[in-house]
């Protein structure tokens, strides 16, 4: 099992023609993904590394019933692209553009709420569930299937964690990148509720930097909701205030978001949180042992587990935690015109 | 992108604000014929895209036309928080009876925008939410709907009683509403807004940072940038379409991705130096962009190594290797490089750049200590 992406996810491309669209569609092909469809409003009718592509999204839907979208348009047409991917119900849309308007993604926020989409970015690199499938840009050869989520707002700096996770011998479930944006769709709680309920997440590697509070909101969330061990790495001490750093998300304004303070909340609720990235795996692997998830220090090779073993070491959760991340998760698969 | 005040009291008044008058000059002589031209007292104020412009001395009351000639004597040229004054604005000035706050911004936990208000106007808005937040009173903006007549209305009542002045109240609300979303801003302010003895209500700062994501569709917004606001080095950088951000220490980094690179200059900090730069090159291999960064950095005379930290990922470690050989044969640096690659490809990235004298790192831990090591003198 995985989270958000695997066998069965079928993704349409929006974007296809362009150079990244192209060029990506072709990798997530040769990772395995099942990239049914593409669209580029006037090239209806071409195909594209042996994929259809449409003018619209509502024919690539209609004739390929995708239920992911990955989106690779430039900035102006990308919040376009979201809304017209929520109005065909697609569950999963995963926005790879970067420099998308904040009020463009305020107003697909709103629009968002309620609906059965769940938007993944933007200015993100995307979602990989090793070995079953990758939507977006992440290189998916570092990646090793096993017990590991990992979630980010970062790109190269998750690939260098999965990196050493890899060569440590821990293996990963999903790992995602929530994008670098203020304003983004799926945010670090979201993705720690899924991997609660993930049967083969053993633990989360949680990557935050400065800027905003979701980190802080997510280190409540672990304290409340969480029984599988999390470990946490916050990059931007060095940071200096009021200035953004690459990610348009990245920046401490008006003395908050600090990676003090980020810092101060995942110890407040007894997350570790690694001084240098290098730390992270032995830090997983601790916890991991500690609460008896899996036993530390096992080879590569012994840790694809068969389904039978998985089932043996899966974790008990407490049921109040449990019945809690469910409530998180339904609430925005289910289609509701709550408001 | 940050503008100054006389920019954006020029904005606000084109969405009907009410601002007194004045004008953006360059020198005292300017500065005594504007206050003769309003033939009443004036404020003369820095320009300066920082805050604090008070506290510093950099906005002065001034009676007479001699006065203001005087003050801006004084002011141009004037430092504050490492910026020097080189423009002020003089206005008209106004009688106070009461200072608010009224802002709008994002707030991103509710990904709204929020109208934010405060009785305690005229100071620091940030130390009044730290210090009494219940002064302060924010309302939810839909982005859908917009700043709707009632939230408007309510927010003025938390400022004033009388229905007349929350009238002129409420309506700048609503315009300082239009403007935030039409100027595509991340941030309009007005602090303080001040009511009058007659009792008007008249915007005597103005504030506005535009959303930088967002300038491509607002061309004039670019001619409005201060070039003197910002480094050589930083312009540079953005000209270039790189992440650069300039920081006091010696280790110069280049590095591919904003987290990775703000991981790179943690990691220089942990070993016990200091970085001299933020510097995401992001996912290119193109030489070019590393013969830009090169340069950018070795114009900084306190940088004493260079460390080249890359993750291969979608690029290739060797095409990232060939571009940073192509940089180095082109630029020839003198500061000691260490170049660390890992990912895609990295054994030939390691021949590639062995071939010409580099030894190439493994890790970033061992990359950072090798960079601090050779910065310094043995």
């Amino acid at each position: 099992m995985s989270i958000l992406v695997d066998k069965k996810t079928r993704v349409v491309v929006q974007g296809i023609t362009g150079r990244d669209g192209s060029f990506h569609t072709q990798q997530m092909l040769e990772y395995g993904t099942r990239v049914v469809a593409g669209v580029t409003p006037g090239k209806s009718g071409e195909t594209l590394h042996g994929v259809p592509v449409f003018n619209t999204l509502a024919e690539a839907c209609k004739a390929t019933d995708p239920n992911t979208s990955v989106i690779y348009v430039p900035p102006p047409f990308a919040a376009d692209a979201i809304f017209e991917a929520a109005e065909a119900e697609l569950e999963l849309v995963v926005c790879i553009t970067e420099g998308i308007p904040t009020s463009d993604m305020l107003r697909v926020s709103r629009y968002l709420e309620g609906k059965r989409t769940r938007l993944l970015g933007p200015n993100c690199p995307g979602v990989i569930s090793p070995g079953l499938c990758k939507v977006g840009i992440l290189p998916g050869h570092i990646h090793k299937p096993g017990h590991i989520g990992v979630v980010s707002r970062s790109g190269t700096l998750t690939y260098e964690v999965v990196y050493q996770l890899s060569n440590a011998g821990l293996g990963q479930s999903t790992c995602i990148g929530i994008g670098g944006d203020p304003v983004i769709g799926t945010n670090f709680i979201d993705c720690l509720a899924l991997f609660e309920k993930d049967k083969d997440t053993h633990g989360v590697v949680l990557i935050g930097e400065i800027g905003g509070t979701d980190e802080e909101q997510a280190a409540e969330f672990i304290r409340s909701h969480m029984t599988k061990p999390v470990v946490a790495f916050i990059a931007g001490r060095t940071a200096p205030p009021g200035k953004r750093m690459g990610h348009a998300g990245a920046i401490i304004s008006g003395g908050t978001g600090t990676a003090e303070e980020k810092i101060a909340a995942f110890k407040a609720v007894k997350v570790p949180v690694a001084e240098v990235p290098a730390d992270i795996p032995g830090l997983i692997r601790k916890r991991l042992s500690t609460s008896g998830k899996i036993s530390s220090g096992r080879p590569p090779a012994a840790r694809r587990s068969t389904p039978a073993a998985r089932r043996k070491i899966r974790p008990k959760a407490a049921p109040r935690a449990r019945a809690a991340s469910r409530r998180t998760t339904t609430s925005r698969k289910k289609k509701t015109t709550k408001r | 992108m940050k503008i100054h005040e006389y920019q954006a009291r020029q904005l606000f008044s084109e969405y009907g604000i009410p601002v007194p008058r004045g004008q953006m000059v360059t020198s005292p002589e300017e500065v005594r014929k504007v206050a003769e031209t309003y033939g009443r007292a004036v404020m003369v104020k820095a320009q300066v895209h920082v805050g604090g412009r008070g506290k510093a001395g950099g906005i002065k009351f001034a009676p007479t036309p001699a006065e203001a000639f005087k003050h801006a004597s004084k002011i141009l040229g004037m430092d504050i928080k490492g910026l020097t004054v080189k423009k002020v604005l003089v206005s008209e000035a106004a009688d106070i009876e009461t200072e608010a706050y009224v802002g709008i911004t994002i707030d991103r936990a509710s990904r709204r925008p929020v109208l934010i208000v405060s009785a305690a106007g005229g100071i620091d808005i940030e130390e009044v939410a730290r210090k009494t937040p219940e002064k302060i009173v924010r309302v939810s903006i839909d982005p859908l709907l917009g700043l709707l007549p009632y939230q408007a209305r309510e927010a003025a009542f938390a400022l004033y009683r009388n229905i007349d002045t929350v009238r002129q109240a409420s309506k700048i609300l609503v315009q300082l509403w239009e403007c935030f979303v039409k100027e595509d801003c991340s941030l309009a302010e007005i602090n303080p807004l001040i009511t009058n003895p007659a009792g008007e209500v008249w915007a005597i700062d103005a504030k506005i940072n535009f959303d930088d994501g967002a300038l491509y569709r607002h061309p004039n917004a670019e001619s409005m940038r201060d070039p003197e606001a910002e480094d050589e080095s930083e312009r540079e950088a953005r000209q270039a379409g790189l992440s650069f951000v300039n920081l006091d220490g010696s280790i110069g980094c280049i590095v591919n991705g904003a987290g990775l690179a703000m991981a790179t200059m943690d990691l220089v900090k942990y070993y016990g130096a200091q970085p001299a730069n933020f510097l995401d090159i992001g996912g290119s291999s193109n030489p070019d962009k590393v013969v830009t960064a090169m340069k950018i950095i070795l114009r900084n005379p306190h940088v004493k190594a260079i460390l080249i930290n890359i993750f291969g990922g979608i690029t290739r470690g060797d095409d990232v290797a060939r571009g940073l050989v192509t940089a180095m044969q082109r630029m020839k640096p003198k500061v000691p490089l260490v170049i660390r690659i890992t990912g895609t490809n990295e054994d030939l990235a390691r021949d590639i750049l062995e071939e010409v004298g580099l030894k190439a790192a493994s890790s970033m831990s061992e990359a950072v200590q090798r960079a601090i090591a050779v910065s310094r003198p043995s």
